[in-house]
Order: C-alpha cells, then sequence, then structure tokens
C-alpha cells in the first residue's frame, strides 16, 4: 500500500446497507441531491441479518478505514426479525473489538429507512468525520 | 484413608461397569491415567474390563463433552447428509462431566448435536481443576516425576526434590471464577452437590483489562497472541467448535490467512472466541489445550460477561431457554447505535 499524504487522505468507509431500507435510502439522498463525503463504498446484502462479523474484520483487514453498517429500523424488517437478530450481534462485536483494543468509531451501526435520504447524508458526514478525526486504520490491517 | 477424589473414582467406576456390563450404555467417555504426571487422557470405554481404567481427579483438565457428538455418530448406521435418520432406538453413550461440561451438554442438546434420549450423564460436583503449568512455577521448572494429591494439598516429588503445594494456589483461574460447581443435568449424580458458590466478581479478570485505556488494551491483546503458534489447539478442545469446515480453513473468501502474521493471528482469536458468544460455558479447555500458555479464555469470559450484562443470560442452565443469539426481545439494548439525538443535529 502506498502510502498518502495526510491532507489529502480520504478514508475509505465499507458501508453493509440492507437492499429493503438503507440502500434506498442511500439511494434517495442521491436522488434528492443530499451533500455526503465520498467516503463511502456501499456494499448491497440482503439484510442487515446477513452481515456476518467475519465480513466486517474483513473489510478492515483489507484496509478500510472504517465500517458502517445499516438496516430497516426494528420493527420494520422486511424479513420480520433478521435486524433484531443483528443488533445482539453487533452489540456484542462492537463491544467486544472496544476490549480488545479496536477504536470505537471504526466500526458503526445504525437503522436508515427508504426514506430518510437526509439521514443518510447526515450518517455518512458524521462517521466520515469521526474517522477523520482517528486517522488512517492501523490495527487489523494486513499488508499484502 | 481415602480423599474424596479417590472416592469418587471408586464409585465412577463401580457405576461405569455396572452400565457396561447391563448394556445400558455402549461407551462410556472418561478419562484414564496419561502417560505423564499430571496430564489425564480422556477415553472411551467400551467394556465393564475397561472401565477399570478409568479415573477421577484434580488433573481432568479437557472438557469430556467434546468428544460426545463424535462419539454418538460412531454408534450410527453410515448415512449421507440427506439420508432419513435411522429406525429404532440407536446405542446410549454414558459421559462423566462436572458442571461446566454439562452445561456444554445442555447447549449441544439444543444445537442438535446431541439427543438428550441417548446419553446417560454421570455427573460429579467439581473440586477445581489443577493447572499443570501453575504447577510447574511453583517447582521453578524442574522436572516433576510424580504427583500424590490430597483433598487440599499437593505433594510434588522430582529428581532430588519434593515440594509441597496448597491446592487452591494452583487451580485453574477459570476455577476460581465459577459460580455453578454442580452439573446442571444428570441422570446418576456421584457425590453430593456443592450448591452454587459465592464469589464477589467472577469478572474481575475482564474487568481488570476494561479498565485500560484503548491502547493499552491493544498492547495487551498484541502481547497476548505474539506466542500463537496456530496449532489450532484451542479450537479442536472447545465443545462449542463442531463445523464441518472451520472459518479458519475456508479458502474462499478466505477469513484468515494461513500465516504466522500478527493480523491473521488476532483475526483468528477474535474470530473464534466470537463464535463462542453466548454458548461459552468457560470450561477453561482451550487455556488447558494451549502449549504457548495464552490466555485466550479472557475473550470468552469478556462476551461472557456482555452476554449476562445484556441479555441475563447464562448458557448451559436451562434446556428450555434459547440461546442468545438465536433470539432477540424487541426491547434489547441498542445504546450502541447511532441515531439522530447521538449525532446532534448537524447540516
Amino acid at each position: 500500500m502506498t502510502k498518502v499524504q495526510e491532507k489529502d487522505w480520504e478514508p475509505k468507509i465499507i458501508a453493509f446497507l440492507c437492499n429493503w431500507c438503507s440502500y434506498a435510502g442511500a439511494d434517495l439522498a442521491g436522488v434528492s441531491r443530499y451533500q455526503y463525503p465520498p467516503s463511502i463504498r456501499i456494499v448491497r446484502v440482503p439484510c442487515s441479518g446477513r452481515v456476518s462479523p467475519n465480513m466486517i474484520l474483513d473489510a478492515l483487514k483489507n484496509g478500510a478505514d472504517g465500517v458502517l453498517v445499516s438496516g430497516c429500523h426494528p420493527g420494520d424488517c422486511h424479513y420480520i426479525s433478521g435486524n433484531l437478530y443483528a443488533r445482539r450481534r453487533f452489540a456484542l462485536l462492537k463491544r467486544f473489538l472496544e476490549f480488545i483494543g479496536i477504536e470505537p468509531d471504526r466500526v458503526n451501526f445504525t437503522w436508515i429507512s427508504a426514506s430518510e435520504g437526509e439521514q443518510f447524508a447526515k450518517v455518512v458526514t458524521e462517521i466520515t468525520e469521526r474517522v477523520k478525526r482517528l486517522g488512517p486504520a492501523t490495527r487489523l490491517v494486513k499488508e499484502f | 484413608m481415602s480423599t474424596i477424589n479417590q472416592r469418587i473414582e471408586q464409585e465412577l467406576i463401580g457405576v461405569a461397569k455396572e452400565l457396561l456390563a447391563s448394556k445400558k450404555v455402549e461407551a462410556l467417555i472418561g478419562y484414564k491415567r496419561g502417560t505423564m504426571p499430571m496430564t489425564m487422557t480422556p477415553f472411551v470405554a467400551r467394556s465393564s474390563e475397561e472401565a477399570e481404567k478409568l479415573c477421577w481427579n484434580s488433573f481432568c483438565v479437557l472438557n469430556l463433552a467434546n468428544y460426545l457428538p463424535q462419539v454418538l455418530r460412531s454408534f450410527e448406521p453410515p448415512r449421507r447428509p440427506n439420508d432419513p435418520p435411522p429406525k429404532g432406538p440407536l446405542p446410549k453413550v454414558g459421559i462423566v462431566v462436572t458442571g461446566c461440561w454439562s452445561r456444554n451438554i445442555v447447549v449441544q442438546i439444543q444445537e442438535n448435536q446431541v439427543e438428550r434420549d441417548r446419553i446417560v450423564i454421570i455427573g460429579i460436583s467439581s473440586r477445581g481443576m489443577i493447572d499443570k503449568k501453575k504447577v510447574h512455577e511453583r517447582v521453578g521448572g524442574k522436572e516433576v516425576t510424580n504427583v500424590e494429591e490430597e483433598d487440599n494439598r499437593l505433594i510434588v516429588k522430582g529428581p532430588g526434590f519434593s515440594k509441597e503445594i496448597n491446592r487452591w494456589d494452583v487451580i485453574r483461574d477459570n476455577c476460581k471464577s465459577c459460580i455453578h460447581p454442580d452439573p446442571s443435568i444428570y441422570d446418576i449424580l456421584i457425590g453430593d452437590l456443592k450448591g452454587d458458590r459465592q464469589i464477589s466478581n467472577r469478572f474481575s479478570q475482564v474487568e481488570e483489562i476494561e479498565s485500560k485505556d484503548i491502547d493499552e488494551r491493544w498492547q495487551w491483546f498484541m502481547d497476548e497472541i505474539s506466542s500463537c503458534i496456530r496449532c489450532y489447539a484451542c479450537r479442536n478442545a472447545c465443545p462449542l467448535c463442531y463445523c464441518p469446515t472451520c472459518f479458519v480453513d475456508d479458502s474462499r473468501p478466505q477469513w484468515v490467512g494461513k500465516s504466522k502474521e500478527q493480523v491473521d493471528t488476532a483475526l483468528f482469536h477474535i474470530l473464534r472466541a466470537y463464535h463462542c458468544a453466548g454458548r461459552c460455558t468457560d470450561c477453561g479447555s482451550c487455556e488447558s489445550a494451549c502449549p504457548m500458555g495464552i490466555k485466550m479464555r479472557i475473550l470468552t469470559k469478556k462476551l461472557q460477561k456482555d452476554v449476562f450484562e445484556l441479555y441475563g443470560f447464562e448458557p448451559g442452565l436451562n434446556l428450555d431457554e434459547p440461546l442468545p443469539l438465536s433470539t432477540y426481545r424487541l426491547e434489547d439494548p441498542q445504546d450502541f447505535i447511532l441515531t439522530d439525538i447521538k449525532m446532534g443535529d448537524k447540516k
């Protein structure tokens, strides 16, 4: 990996968005012309319940500076309860990663519905700022 | 005069012989003496003569529940994955359990790895098992050729020395912080039940790490795993690890590299521990099996603590209570989720 100058460093954030709410929310943000930083790379997943810790850690391993996982609000899941199972999984994962020394702001979770385009833009802006404050990820990044 | 463990051993051999002779079980999983002092070997007795070899003492550190699904399967007629289950009753298997192992069996039953009707559980209330690494430390790493165990002390002998050690001083960390020494599920009980132990803070080891700042915690984690040789003994000793293909063996996608590089080792330990979330009963097998003395139990203990704090769940105590990650409640805590309020109102 080539080292970039700090001033023009823009974080890379992998966003796992669920097909039914958050991905549509991201689409709405675009259609509605809300501005947000170009830091995120979106991976469309069928449900936030599809996102396993393996995938989050794999993103970090491959050099992502941050990860965002977003699904439908509790009660709105297309598959009734996928996001509720995911919520338990992520709660434990987030606490665990903090325990072993991964900065809390690297791994983020949120709920965004298909009508929340503005909220999506806000979340991405906020997370980009937080990750920028942390600087490039070094922990769990594998140098190939 | 015989010690508590010797009396249990005698009774265990009697029970095992009876079970095997009457064909109530086809095999019985227990321990026999190993070839080295302080090392007991997991052992499957298949006849009442073999049951004579069974032993019981404070060095039975590996979790016998680990072998249960395999031994049960060995008595089933061979079949392909989609074939219907065999008709008629299948042979039963007996197993010796203490508190934590019995809780693992409960988890195995809940995860459909083991059928309750096919096992006969011989329960023993645990007095705590000994960490032989601690014994070696006490004698300054000298060669140990013989260890005599009494109820409250050990007499360790080697070439040119003999040392008396207080038993509780060399008990494993997980046994010291265990509050349920009694088996939660059993058919035959040997010895008495002791009831739950009172411990001021069973998560003190975890809290010690939590009190450090984030860089120190990362340093601690890296130091702890730096000696890992990726032998996967911790995985193989674990009764929860039964996936046909483990995530470390997956090659497409390759979640964890095969190298000894720090990142790969770290990922292995993170994922291994995480897979045990809400299932681990803190039996300490992983730590006892580790040839490098890595304290990876603290990782699973942390998850155990979180599961207990967030969902009030302890694995293996109740067959009817679903495992925490296979269920949910609408009102589960979600303060880690980013919401409007926490983000502030930014334009």
